[in-house]
């Protein structure tokens, strides 16, 4: 027993990622794409003050959760922070609904009362958006919980950044899923960032996937600009999960492009590494290269997605700023069932 | 089509600010994401970048103009090829403004909707010739929570040494034998993770049954309370709703100190999306616990250390259940109204016999669910009286005796004869020693003090 913990509590990098045929090469393209193009507009309304209060975009981190969501199965849950629009669309949530959300108009998920953090599909197995930093790590490991007392198999993907990979209660549910062997892959965005704290001024173990070690939790450091490192790291980890062995951490090294939130002037960083990142290690820039070379595509046809995609976007903008606001009387409901 | 660059607004209270210097030129190319000005705050240097793809057909607003009003057109983007024809006139009110300013609304009246009027069942009345059993507070609470788990396969119990140790006060005494270590759960020491992930299996439907040691203890996991648990309904828009069950002792034991003696009633009534509540007798222990159990919301269950061992009547039901947010008339009487609940009531009720043997004859009201308040049986009662006196072992500042005392004032005040008054715990951290302990909780002396106060006697 001993001999296999210690074994496991060794924390590995992926091998080169598996290739993707044109279908997955194609979807993945697409759905980065929605998410890269909802937030851009998304950032555009806001400064339009169509959008209030905090609006965290996830421009640069595309290839995190459309890797993750290649890799999961029908069933498996989503919970994640306060930077949530990508992984609302890319369960399937309606754009406009969420884009609406953020515009805090009746038609938004949750009738305009919840805002860009808080958002929720039980249909679609997302379970927040939440905006108390490391919060969704206890409670998305009791959706692991909840899987694992009605034994469905289902697994529960839970997504922090770097930043909340310092609060206690992380550590606390580690040590609990583990004791438990709970079906959680604990999926770390390390985006090299906590707002405006690098990560290696705030941790003095910058290599998170080594956080679980002391829990006997494996885990991965994955190229999370790579959307098939990310697919490859993701199947691993829930095949993992769903054998019973328990949780399974998973870094993805990512990185966001614009600021915290959109007030955020980023003096942490320079230009040029934002600039380097996007030039040579955007996520959606790899997979039209690889579209491109592979001949998987033509320069029209992606042109032709692109005009969907901003179809799709332009009418999630158009809804959520006719949409009216929600009734007066929405005040009082949904505060008790 | 040409597309108006728009001054963004950076933040949510930004007005205007300076457009500090341009970086792309007119005729420039442009893609999304390309930065094309940068802005200055008085907080901060921002870049704006493109949204769309295109060609940058006119600068409208110059490097260095100061105090540009957020949503002004600031420059025009053309599709290649494009005419500069296209080019809208800056004077031209831009489509965006005119959605922020003219968001549709729905009422133009800005009166505040009316919070509707929540109507709770009154208790069913226990059949005649019901037999009772006598029954200490430990088992009416076992008992519950066993009967619920028989019949409803999604109800757990999570927490501190409630299976093998059988609870660290005995209240899950035999549960981990009935039910198995699936559904009865030892966490370890670690309060924040373990409210969370009960939380967490609430949303999926389960029913988790959260103990506390005691709810000392719960200020570990206040956030996961009330920023998840309590909210998460409203933010959803009624779509993922919490039915859990937080529970354990609150309030002071004996000796404990002031770490482990804190009554937080006040605190969680205070929040909307929870319940609280806070029984004295094991009936009512029973009753208001299988229906906690049952309700789709999260539930704060303040149970007693003190109370754990007395015994009580309990009707012999197969199903006894009490309704939440309905107070209970303890003692009748025309002159005076006690409200209480929980331990506070051992005090009401040893002043009202006191006070019978003077010829005053107290009315006692057992609140037993602090939130929702049950304020019309309140209110019904100092209309017959004229006079209120609260007891609780909690501070007297924003407790929940002042909270009775303003609704009193506002719903009853030409019926009061004298002002509401307050038996509380003092304004002290709890101390260790016995006598100073004695001196923090309120006793049966100032029930009877400040009966007699408020009728000038």
């Amino acid at each position: 027993m001993a001999a296999s913990a210690s074994s496991r509590s060794k924390t590995q990098k992926t091998a080169g990622p598996a290739e993707f045929n044109r279908d997955q090469e194609l979807h993945a393209y697409r759905e980065m794409l929605l998410i890269r193009r909802f937030e851009e507009k998304a950032g555009q309304m806001y400064g339009m003050g169509l959008i209030g209060g905090f609006c965290h975009l996830y421009i640069g981190q595309e290839a995190v959760v459309v890797g993750m969501q290649m890799a999961a199965k029908e069933g498996d849950q989503i919970i994640t922070g306060y930077r949530d629009h990508g992984h609302m669309l890319v369960c399937g949530m309606d754009p406009k609904g969420v884009m609406a959300e953020l515009t805090g108009r009746r038609g938004g998920l949750s009738k305009g009362k919840g805002g860009s953090m808080h958002m929720f599909s039980k249909e679609k197995h997302f379970y927040g958006g939440h905006g108390i930093v490391g919060a969704q790590v206890s409670l998305g490991t009791g959706l692991a919980f909840a899987n694992h007392y009605r034994g469905n198999g289902n697994v529960s993907m839970v997504y922090f950044g770097d930043g909340a990979a310092n609060q206690g209660q992380v550590y606390e549910s580690f040590n609990m899923a583990e004791l438990w062997k709970l079906p959680a892959v604990y999926i770390i965005e390390n985006n090299r960032y906590a707002m405006g704290t690098a990560v290696t001024r705030a941790s003095a173990q910058a290599d998170f996937s080594k956080r679980g070690i002391s829990f006997n939790i494996p885990g991965e450091q994955v190229d999370g600009m790579d959307v098939r490192a990310v697919k490859a790291a993701g199947a691993k980890a829930l095949a993992w999960c769903r054998e019973g062995k328990g949780p399974y951490i998973l870094e993805m090294q990512t990185y966001r492009y614009r600021g915290h939130s959109m007030s955020d002037p980023a003096k942490y960083r320079s230009k040029e590494e934002v600039q380097k990142m996007r030039e040579e290690h955007d996520p959606i820039e790899q997979v039209r290269a690889r579209l491109l070379r592979e001949k998987f595509a033509t320069e029209d046809e992606l042109k032709a997605i692109d005009a969907k995609v901003r179809a799709i976007v332009a009418e999630a903008a158009e809804f959520a700023t006719n949409d009216p606001e929600p009734d007066p009387s929405e005040l009082w409901t949904d505060i008790l069932v | 089509m040409a597309v108006n660059i728009l001054m963004p607004a950076l933040s949510p209270t930004m007005e205007q600010g300076k457009l500090a210097k341009w970086i792309k030129k007119v005729g420039d190319k442009v893609k999304s994401g390309d930065v094309l000005a940068e802005i200055e705050t008085d907080k901060a240097t921002m870049e704006v970048e493109a949204v769309d793809e295109g060609v940058l057909a006119a600068i409208l607003i110059p490097d260095g103009t100061e105090n540009v009003a957020v949503n002004t057109p600031i420059a025009v983007i053309t599709a290649e090829g494009e005419s500069a024809d296209a080019v809208p006139s800056a004077a031209a009110k831009p489509a965006a403004q005119a959605a922020v300013s003219e968001a549709p609304t729905v009422a133009q009246s800005s009166d505040l909707p009316a919070p509707p009027v929540i109507t709770i069942a009154a208790a069913p009345d226990v059949p005649a010739g019901t037999p009772m059993v006598a029954m200490t507070v430990r088992e009416a609470l076992r008992d519950a929570m066993a009967e619920e788990m028989r019949a409803d396969e999604d109800v757990f119990i999570m927490g501190e040494e409630v299976a093998e140790y059988q609870g660290a006060y005995k209240i899950t005494q035999g549960l981990l034998q009935e039910f198995g270590a699936r559904r009865v759960i030892d966490t370890p020491i670690t309060e924040h993770g373990f409210a969370g992930i009960g939380v967490g299996a609430a949303m999926t439907g389960l029913k988790p049954i959260v103990e506390f040691m005691t709810f000392n203890f719960a200020m570990q996991a206040i956030d996961q309370i009330i920023n998840s648990a309590a909210k998460t309904l409203y933010m959803s828009g009624g779509q993922m709703g919490c039915p859990i069950v937080f529970r354990g002792p609150n309030g002071a034991a004996a000796r404990v100190a002031a770490q482990h003696s804190q009554d937080f009633a006040a605190w969680y009534s205070q929040i909307p999306g929870l319940k609280v509540v806070a029984p004295y007798t094991a009936a009512d222990y029973k009753g208001l616990m299988k229906s906690a159990i049952r309700d789709p919301n999260p539930i704060i269950f303040l149970e007693n250390e003190i109370l754990y061992g007395q015994t009580f009547e309990v009707p012999k039901l197969d199903d006894y259940t009490v309704p939440i947010g309905k107070a209970r008339i303890h003692r009748t009487g025309k002159d005076v109204t006690i409200v209480s609940w929980s331990i506070g009531m051992t005090y009401a009720i040893k002043a009202a016999e006191e006070l019978a043997k003077e010829g005053i004859e107290a009315e006692i009201i057992d609140l037993r669910t602090i939130r929702p308040m049950d304020t019309d049986t309140i209110i019904a009662s100092v209309q017959k009286t004229g006079r209120c006196v609260t007891v609780e072992e909690g501070y007297p500042q924003s407790g929940v005796g002042a909270e009775i005392a303003a609704r009193v004032m506002e719903r009853a005040f030409d019926w009061l004869d004298a002002p509401v008054l307050r038996v509380t715990g003092k304004d002290v951290p709890m101390p260790y020693a016995a006598n100073l302990e004695k001196l923090a909780l309120p006793n049966v002396g100032e029930v009877i003090q400040a009966a007699k106060a408020v009728l000038y006697r």
